[in-house]
């Protein structure tokens, strides 16, 4: 075991832990571990924009940023971190030109702004154009540009350490954040890291689901750590379904390309969104959008051989829109689909794209153990915090624009926290045993399942019973099948007994996480008998603001794989927004 | 352990089911383990597969349900963060960006896939390389945004042409692709590499950037852009399409006639 001692830890090293560590780098002696190397995470996928009110091409302003965002997330937003999202959206965009992102540009020299999906002027009248791009690569430019400033500013990283647990030491005030413990891929050993603060920045777990625009690392490692704590999960049961993603793959098209003037269409050709959002109509948020798509699949207007997706008509942009500003999704089709979208429509279907939900946090990131108290020195950001900016739904650009925002406030207040602090809090006895034991008990003989069959069912059963629409009965399913593969999971055989880059191992460990994060998530589903944003339920299709206008918090009761969840509910934040009825 | 070892199918169990339309195709793969082995060595794989599946699939279904100590990175599968460079039938390339069916053999002929770790870097375990090197020629080249003189309040102004100027090599993704398959740097690992002049071309012709000599003189020093002989073997192993090798001669003509 090898130890080490520093101010402040970050754990993930996507845009969040990066705009953290841009910060607390410059003010605290700081380490970022990411089981990545630092370019690879799956901000860099993200493709359309940014969003902040610069009113650079028409006139805009950050009140009504919030209000869509409040609205664009079924009023379950925290309408005072949506408040400051929208509000620092301007300086987060401008700080990343600062730091050399190479935005698109108007005619003027200006960065460049285009539509997005439920972004609107003054409070839904039309389509604005809000989201700052680079092409149709804003998460890959935001992605480079950030470790480039970690690089001038010489940031600490520790590549390919894969963190498997916090330090919690108890004190007379309850517990309080004092470490990390990772486990190194290039050698197999256990690193136990002591901090003043920790910040988890490790993105979502969308490979609980078959069809998903997520990376096959993004597997809720973060969220899992926290609830393994006994520290609450918010929301989970609010999953974004992203409208376009490249049908039967699952890969990402962008929303920019229905802010260019692309156009949804079922098998006979209708625009079909012109009867669900008569106003706004391809530009819907995107949980309307891909609940229409599901139901023209499901009422027989699905296109192609099996009638099970519809078209995305990029055509009528001509191939110079589509080569200069969304070149990236036209070479997906091209490469994937084998589907020229500048002169043939390209097959979509929802995809699995972004937990609303995650480790409960305020909006300094400081992360909650309970509605009231937080736990000093821990913080969160990113998609695997809730602030919750994004409520049942998340607009979009506004990942990309969570990242920089609440990064960079997780980032100061972790390293001020860290320098208000003299001394580290002690360590717990033995902080590396739990993960000793994990690592020794997975590498151990003890049953013949295979990591990737129990995955495999893992994500059809989600696909099948937990996806766009859901009802008891699917959900019901779903958490059966969870905790019969939870079961299984118990006998599963890592072949690969090696110290050496054993990603055998880590696929394992990661398989754990994925299916306490799906039972989560189907259990709040069962809960919540509405429909709200991201969550529709066939048998409760209306908005119950009378019982569920609050959020979920989701606790884990007793210790192993398969101890109970608790729930509770926390009071929505509410500042001068009123509940309406979402209409677009 | 010097000759080509042939891997039994199903050491891991049953196999999933074969999907209609498969075919099978032999996968043979540069294997080395430095924990347990002396020298590389070669496994063949007999696996089905669908001619849409890309080379990581393959791979995938290999670790999964036969080999599960086969060693390799990656992590998006749509070509975009760069982790899954591998030298695929002798060129290098994505393995997620490989269709099968563009590999398969003509008619009934059996198709084979030969798949090594890129060449240069130092094999930390089957497909798995050490990229520290890589990322150290990287950061060599002060890849970031140089001002001097006082921030404006607002963004800075640049005109869709001074804009246009670099767009091609803010398309990197790090992934080494064009740095290992370039001969000068197999021979000599001391050079930057295609992907470190790139990266300093990104910001030697952004308008907005202040360090364009700093980095030209880097760029000038014995393991610059000088060792560069235009095998366009970078160009042509760029996944993202980058136009590597006239970005390093326009590196070399800034140098030539000191001016961007």
């Amino acid at each position: 075991m090898q130890f080490h001692k520093y101010d402040v830890v970050i754990i993930g090293a996507g845009g969040a832990g990066m705009r953290a560590a841009i910060e607390s780098g410059q003010r605290a002696r700081t380490a970022v571990l990411t089981k990545l190397y630092p370019t690879r995470s799956h901000t860099g996928a993200a493709q359309g924009g940014m969003c902040a009110a610069l009113a650079n091409v028409e006139e805009d302003n950050w009140e009504w940023h919030t209000f869509d965002t409040i609205k664009g997330g079924d009023y379950l937003v925290d309408q005072d971190a949506a408040e400051i999202m929208a509000k620092e959206a301007i300086d987060a965009v401008l700080d990343l030109e600062k730091m050399g992102l190479p935005f698109n540009r108007t005619p003027e020299g200006k960065i460049d702004q285009r539509r997005f999906g439920g972004h609107t002027r003054n409070h839904g009248e039309a389509a604005v154009r809000r989201a700052c791009y680079a092409a149709d690569r804003t998460g890959h430019m935001i992605l480079q540009t950030l470790y480039q400033n970690c690089v001038k500013h010489g940031i600490e990283f520790f590549n390919e350490f894969y963190v498997l647990d916090i330090c919690l030491t108890e004190t007379e005030n309850g517990p309080v954040c004092t470490g990390a413990v990772a486990y190194e891929l290039a050698t197999g050993e256990i690193h136990v890291f002591q901090a003043k603060s920790v910040v988890f920045a490790t993105g979502g777990f969308g490979k609980v689901f078959k069809t998903t625009s997520n990376a096959h690392t993004l597997t809720g490692d973060g969220m899992g750590i926290v609830f393994r704590k006994g520290l609450p999960l918010e929301d989970m049961e609010f999953y974004q379904f992203h409208p376009t993603g490249l049908a039967g793959l699952g890969i990402l098209l962008t929303e920019g390309a229905r802010g260019e003037g692309a156009i949804l269409r079922n098998a006979s050709g209708e625009r079909f969104m012109e009867r669900y959002a008569p106003t706004i109509k391809d530009l819907a948020p995107r949980d309307i959008v891909a609940r229409s798509m599901a139901l023209e699949v499901l009422e027989g207007r699905g296109a192609g051989p099996n009638k099970d997706y519809v078209l995305l008509d990029c055509t009528h942009l001509g191939a110079e829109v589509l080569e200069t500003k969304l070149p990236d999704i036209t070479e997906f089709a091209r490469t994937y689909l084998a589907v020229d979208p500048v002169v043939e429509p390209v097959p979509v279907y929802p995809t699995a794209h972004y937990a609303m939900g995650g480790i409960p946090t305020n909006i300094h990131g400081e992360v909650l153990r309970d509605n009231d108290n937080v736990v000093p020195g821990l913080y969160a950001a990113g998609e695997c915090a809730c602030v919750s900016v994004h409520g049942a739904n998340r607009l979009g650009t506004n990942s990309l624009l969570d990242i920089n925002v609440f990064g960079r406030r997780a980032g100061i207040a972790a390293a001020e926290y860290a320098l208000s602090r003299e001394s580290h809090v002690d360590l717990p006895e033995n902080p590396a045993a739990s993960v000793e034991a994990q690592v020794a008990l997975a590498l151990s003989e003890h049953g013949q399942e295979r990591v990737a069959d129990i995955r495999t069912e893992l994500q059809a059963t989600m696909d099948a019973n937990a996806s766009v629409y859901r009802t008891e009965d699917t959900l019901k399913q779903a958490l059966h099948d969870v905790q019969a593969l939870k079961e299984r999971y118990a006998h599963i055989q890592v072949q690969d007994k090696g110290k050496r880059f054993n990603t055998d191992l880590l696929e394992a460990v990661e398989l754990g996480f994925l299916l306490e994060l799906a039972e989560v998530l189907v259990h709040g589903a069962l809960a919540r008998k509405e429909s709200r944003g991201g969550h529709a339920r066939e048998d409760y299709p209306n908005r119950d603001d009378t019982n569920f206008m609050r959020h979920s918090m989701f606790y884990k009761q007793g210790d192993g794989l398969a101890a109970d969840i608790r729930m509770d509910y926390k009071p929505v934040t509410f500042t001068r927004y009123k509940p309406m009825e979402r209409k677009y | 352990m010097t000759a080509t070892a042939e891997t039994t199918a199903g050491s891991r169990g049953s196999q999933p089911p074969v999907p209609d339309g498969a075919v099978t195709v032999t996968v043979k793969i540069r294997r080395f383990n430095p924990e347990i082995d002396d020298e590389p060595r070669w496994d063949s794989f007999d696996i089905p597969a669908l001619p849409s599946d890309r080379v990581l699939n393959l791979l995938h279904h290999i670790k999964w349900y036969v080999d599960g100590t086969l060693t390799f990175r990656r992590s998006c599968a749509h070509g975009i963060c760069g982790s899954d460079a591998m030298r695929i039938n002798g060129v290098n390339r994505l393995a997620c960006k490989v269709l099968l069916k563009d590999l398969l053999e003509k008619g009934d002929k059996h198709t084979t896939i030969t798949i090594e770790p890129i060449k240069g870097l130092p094999v930390n375990k089957d497909l798995l390389v050490n990229m520290e090197p890589f990322f150290e020629a990287f950061r060599a080249v002060k890849p970031y945004l140089v001002t001097y003189g006082n921030e404006p309040t607002r963004e800075r102004i640049q005109s869709a042409a001074d804009r246009e100027r670099f767009d091609d090599t803010t398309k990197c993704i790090l992934c080494a692709c064009c740095t290992t398959s370039c001969p000068v740097y197999w021979a000599e690992g001391s050079y930057f590499g295609p992907a470190a002049i790139v990266n300093a071309h990104r910001f030697i012709f952004d308008s907005r950037d202040e360090g364009a000599e700093e980095r030209l003189d880097i760029l000038n020093d014995i393991d610059g852009v000088w060792r560069c002989r235009t095998t366009f073997n970078c160009t042509d192993a760029c996944p993202r399409g980058i136009q590597v090798t006239k970005a390093i001669q326009e590196v070399k003509r800034a140098l030539l006639f000191k001016r961007v």
